[in-house]
């Protein structure tokens, strides 16, 4: 019990502060998960967002269902997603009740012009700290260039970059093996 | 039963969009379209509100819409609905991924993952970066003074410095940035 109250404490504060999407939150996941508690490591939180990526629903929403899964079994599941939802329905029941022009206000808006340049800076932060824990070889860095070319210049969903990355990192391994 | 339709309509959304928050987006559109429940007009405010408090975007939209459709209980449900997809699913591949992580095909799958789930953040961060640092369009039209929000630049580069030399925690940088924004303007 004290377990899934952690996990739900845990994502709730998560999910307070996570403004931006689920992109935004790595360095809040990592500085909770992998620096404070050592439930999980870098490496499992890429692939945590790897499969959030292609599985369907909400990538933040996932990646919590997945450590949650992993440090309480389907118990831990619910408490860590209900923690990550926990703070934001309340927010959004109390705006939406009473605060019909909230997006609209001077103040509002400029808060988020001050968050939006700390969200660039901690995705940049999360790119430079994860890199290691990701892109280990040449295999490595040419998926990462193509991946990137592509969305830079197509509108192909991410869910296929990574099915096809899966893919050629069996097709990859294949080849290597049988050159042996 | 609107509950139980409400659930329904979400669970649906929740299962069949792929890639985040903004995928739920035409889902909502439909949705609208299809049951009258809310218009364009109020699904535009849902997103703006959306994009404005913290948490995931895709749960934002469904607590917002689920509360315009039916109050309080009806935010729950939508949202409960919207997860509850992402939850089972996630939970199986978990229970799979434990008991096939030695397996050599399972790790030739992550080699290729991890550096394009490297390549959608580092993406991510072009977008965000382009939405309120730097405008390419402008660069490519010429007029260079609008490509740059300078202060925002400086503002930038002053919390990667911090963030570099003090190791604190995320939210006391997205604090102070909240107050700089309300006092400066980015």
């Amino acid at each position: 019990m004290k377990n899934l109250l952690d996990l739900f404490w845990t994502f709730a504060k998560i999910g307070a502060v996570c403004f931006g999407g689920g992109y935004a939150m790595l360095p809040i996941l990592e500085r909770e998960l992998v620096d404070k508690r050592s439930w999980t490591t870098n490496e499992e939180i890429v692939d945590y967002y790897a499969i959030g990526q292609c599985t369907p629903g909400v990538i933040a929403v996932n990646v919590s269902t997945f450590i949650g899964c992993k440090r309480g079994g389907i118990a831990g599941a619910f408490a860590s997603t209900t923690g990550m939802v926990f703070f934001p329905v309340i927010f959004i029941i109390i705006i939406a009740g009473l605060m019909q022009n909230f997006a609209d206000n001077y103040y509002v808006q400029r808060a988020l012009s001050g968050i939006a340049v700390c969200v660039c800076v901690l995705i940049t932060n999360a790119v430079i700290k994860l890199w290691k824990s990701s892109i280990r070889n040449k295999f490595g860095y040419i998926v990462f260039a193509v991946v990137l070319m592509l969305s830079l210049v197509t509108d192909i969903s991410s869910g296929i970059f990574i099915i096809c990355a899966g893919i050629t990192g069996v097709v990859y391994a294949n080849l290597k093996e049988a050159k042996k | 039963m609107i509950f139980l339709k409400l659930f329904f309509e979400f669970f649906k959304v929740g299962l069949f969009a792929v890639g985040g928050g903004l995928a739920t987006l035409p889902f909502l559109y439909d949705l609208a379209y299809k049951t009258g429940w809310f218009d364009a007009a109020e699904l535009i405010n849902i997103l703006a509100v959306s994009e404005s408090t913290p948490g995931p975007m895709g749960v934002n939209m469904a607590t917002y819409t689920g509360f315009t459709i039916h109050g309080i209980l009806g935010g729950i449900i939508a949202t409960s609905g919207l997860v509850l997809p992402s939850v089972i699913i996630c939970v199986t591949v978990e229970k799979f991924l434990e008991r096939f992580k030695e397996n050599k095909t399972v790790d030739a799958v992550f080699s290729g993952l991890r550096p394009a789930s490297m390549a959608l953040v580092t993406m991510a961060g072009i977008g965000v970066i382009t939405g309120c640092l730097i405008f390419p369009d402008k660069i490519i039209s010429g007029e260079l003074s609008a490509a740059f929000n300078i202060k925002g630049i400086i503002f930038a580069v002053i919390l990667f410095l911090l963030m570099r030399k003090f190791k604190a925690h995320p939210i006391v940088f997205i604090a102070i940035s909240a107050v700089a924004g309300v006092l400066i303007g980015f």
